[in-house]
């Protein structure tokens, strides 16, 4: 046992050092990806017996508008949280200078982050309040008729993704600082050298040299903005009359909420959450295992 | 010289007194989900039925007041106690339909609550009999402000055409003629629920909530045609604003009407309003004729169907139905007894009212969110609350209520 031990421990001792891991992991997420899978199939309270209906969740979410209002705010929240990335950049490269007490301003700036996301969500609703958020106010006086923005169906959608992206952008932007710290000093002189300034260093000079913060920047946003449901759920409870939506408050709602307990249905929503997010994170996981192999 | 035989016989003796005496006490378990106010004030009557029946013994078992809607599923089937609290109207339809509810019309007839508890009656009763007894209730119906009555220089209406004729002059005013806060949904069900009980009556509501009657049904748009109407005169931005942001309406007095339960009085005397210029009426008439229902979510107690000890669980109903012993519990409520010989503290204005109003009525609706299923609650609040916001889209809301009601009242 020992010799096969000492002949073969190069290549397992890499597996036993995965293996606590990689069991947490399996326990934990995958096979209740899996579970979740297959409860999307059938009928089931939580508490009753589960009667198998094949598709026929699937068959009724096609029919749910509830389903594609979901699906067309995470489409929203996704095209307009990816703002947070250029934000957070110019932010970054904005406090990126030595200025006595830059340190403070860069930890104020962060401070949003910190803040649980309820907290957040909480603040930004009084922000929207009628008759006494500051928001509601600076409209009514510019434009004399306030608008209750967590009121209108045409506008929630936006008012909770700009409070979504006051910590967002805070987050990008500490991934930023930290790379703008660990630019080769070497390349920027070059390039001031051959004559680059403002827009074309920034673009060919400190951007590549920026892309593994970029695409963390990016993953975190992409997986944040499918993800949101605190901010949905603390702000307008789905928001009026369900326009605020998105599918991980929409699966909460029907699975686990008082209002609820179709647990194969809310599988369902979920499966079709996790079919979105599989298109994004193979796409990083395949731009993470072409960078590996080609170094 | 030690008496062994003696004491041995004694000794023995002594023991099968003690479990005779043992097997005279006889047990019955309740599980219950009370806060802790409603439980302090229930430990209070159990020790006085033990008192007036020392040979029985309660043992309270209490759950967690949100866990116990899902315990309860469970417990009803396996290991049942011998009492258990929950709702009365279609809330308890589906125990007693799958007869996990035991028949206990017997402890009405014997101890005459069907008048005593007249006006709970018809929620106590599925397919002609009684299936648990109802210990407190509360009662919703327009709240109002005085001073803004007032300002605007109107009287209370006493009928609904007259309401809608004073909130044009609440209007001219600037002042709500009602107000409402729609972000938690369940407030304007209260609004929906009147309005359909008085077009329509008690009976079609309630057919309505059992998903026996179709949502585009004529009568169904009736009521939405009388909610049309006061709908222009309700605070603008009612869907961004909780509950408590409009009772700091009516506090303030930006605000005249306010339909809401008895619980919200605590919420306008804190925000400053007294006895003086807080008023209290039932919802006016809509439809000459139609006997007045009203909203009174009931708090009950029922026998499930695998208890052990039904005869004393019978006689624990009949003590909690008895005027005296409803008199004390709901003092400590600070809710109305559901037994009419019942006394209530007169020098509560809002509580006396209540009282008169629940005791006289036809029968009393549970709430919309307890009378109709979960899912159909959820979805018919939102449909309300887009209704509010745009009446226009009446008919495409009404569609996709029927929509649900078909998948959901399978």
């Amino acid at each position: 046992m020992s010799s096969y031990w000492k002949r073969n421990q190069l290549r397992i001792a890499p597996w036993l050092f995965l293996a606590p891991g990689a069991i947490m992991f399996m326990v934990y997420v995958i096979i209740p990806v899996f579970q979740s899978l297959s409860l999307s199939f059938y009928d089931w309270d939580g508490l009753g017996v589960k009667t198998y209906i094949g598709t026929a969740n699937y068959v009724e979410l096609m029919d749910d508008d509830a389903f594609y209002t979901s699906l067309k705010n995470n489409v929203i929240w996704l095209l307009l949280y990816l703002l947070a990335v250029p934000a957070g950049l110019f932010i970054a490269i904005f406090l990126n200078q030595t200025v006595r007490g830059i340190r403070i301003y860069k930890s104020l700036f962060f401070f949003p982050f910190v803040i649980s996301q309820v907290v957040v969500g909480l603040m930004f609703s009084w922000f929207y309040a009628p008759n006494f958020g500051l928001f509601y106010k600076l409209i009514e006086l510019v434009t004399g008729n306030g608008v209750a923005i967590l009121a209108d169906e045409r506008y929630v959608t936006y008012g909770i993704i700009a409070a979504g992206l006051w910590p967002q952008i805070a987050y990008v932007m500490i991934l930023y600082i930290t790379g703008l710290n660990n630019i080769a000093p070497d390349q920027v002189e070059a390039a001031r050298l051959d004559g680059a300034k403002g827009l074309k260093m920034l673009w060919y000079v400190i951007l590549p040299q920026l892309r593994p913060a970029t695409f963390i920047a990016l993953v975190v946003t992409v997986i944040g903005a499918l993800r949101s449901f605190d901010l949905v759920s603390i702000m307008t409870d789905g928001g009026p009359y369900g326009s605020s939506r998105v599918l991980s408050f929409y699966m909460y709602e029907k699975a686990l909420s008082e209002y609820g307990f179709r647990m194969g249905y809310g599988a369902a929503i979920a499966v079709v959450l996790f079919a979105i997010m599989m298109v994004f994170i193979s796409g990083f996981i395949w731009k993470m295992w072409r960078d590996e192999t080609e170094r | 010289m030690t008496y062994l035989k003696t004491g041995a016989v004694a000794f023995a003796a002594a023991l099968l007194m003690s479990g005779s005496a043992f097997a005279q006490t006889r047990a019955l378990s309740y599980n219950a989900d009370f806060d802790p106010t409603p439980l302090a004030a229930f430990q209070a009557l159990i020790a006085d039925f033990e008192a007036e029946n020392p040979d029985i013994k309660v043992t309270l078992n209490n759950f967690d007041h949100e866990g116990y809607k899902t315990a309860i599923r469970n417990f009803l089937t396996a290991d049942s106690p011998d009492l258990a609290n929950w709702y009365a109207g279609n809330r308890m339809a589906p125990f007693v339909t799958s007869g996990q509810f035991q028949d206990v019309s017997d402890v009405w007839t014997d101890n005459g609550l069907g008048e005593q508890l007249a006006s709970a009656k018809a929620s106590m009763t599925i397919d002609g009999k009684q299936w648990g007894v109802p210990y407190t209730y509360y009662q919703w119906g327009i709240y109002y402000n005085k001073d803004a009555y007032k300002a605007a220089g109107v009287e209370v209406p006493t009928t609904w055409d007259g309401f809608i004729e004073n909130c044009a002059k609440f209007q001219a005013a600037g002042i709500d003629c009602l107000t409402t806060g729609s972000k938690a949904l369940w407030p304007i069900a209260g609004i929906f629920d009147y309005l359909n009980m008085r077009t329509n009556g008690y009976e079609f509501h309630m057919d309505l909530t059992a998903g026996k009657v179709a949502w585009t049904d004529d009568k169904v748009k009736a009521t939405f045609a009388e909610w049309a109407k006061v709908v222009p005169f309700t605070t603008e931005n009612h869907a961004a604003i909780d509950w408590q942001d409009a009772a700091a309406l009516l506090v303030q007095g930006k605000a005249a009407n306010y339909v809401m339960g008895n619980f919200a009085v605590a919420t306008f005397k804190e925000g400053g309003m007294t006895n003086d210029n807080l008023g209290f009426m039932v919802f006016p008439e809509i439809t000459a004729g139609i006997p007045r229902a009203e909203e009174a979510p009931t708090d009950t107690i029922h026998i499930p169907a695998g208890a052990k000890n039904v005869d004393d669980a019978k006689k624990f109903l009949a003590f909690v139905a008895r005027a005296d012993v409803q008199t004390k519990l709901n003092a400590a409520l600070g809710q109305l007894p559901t037994n009419k010989g019942a006394t209530v503290d007169a020098a509560d204005p809002f509580i006396s009212a209540g009282f008169e109003s629940l005791s006289s009525a036809y029968a009393l609706a549970q709430f919309f969110d307890r009378d109709a299923p979960a899912e159909m609650a959820k979805a018919g609040m939102e449909g309300f609350q887009e209704f509010m916001v745009k009446p226009d889209r009446l008919d495409a809301i009404l569609e996709r209520l029927e929509k649900a009601r078909g998948q959901i009242y399978k």
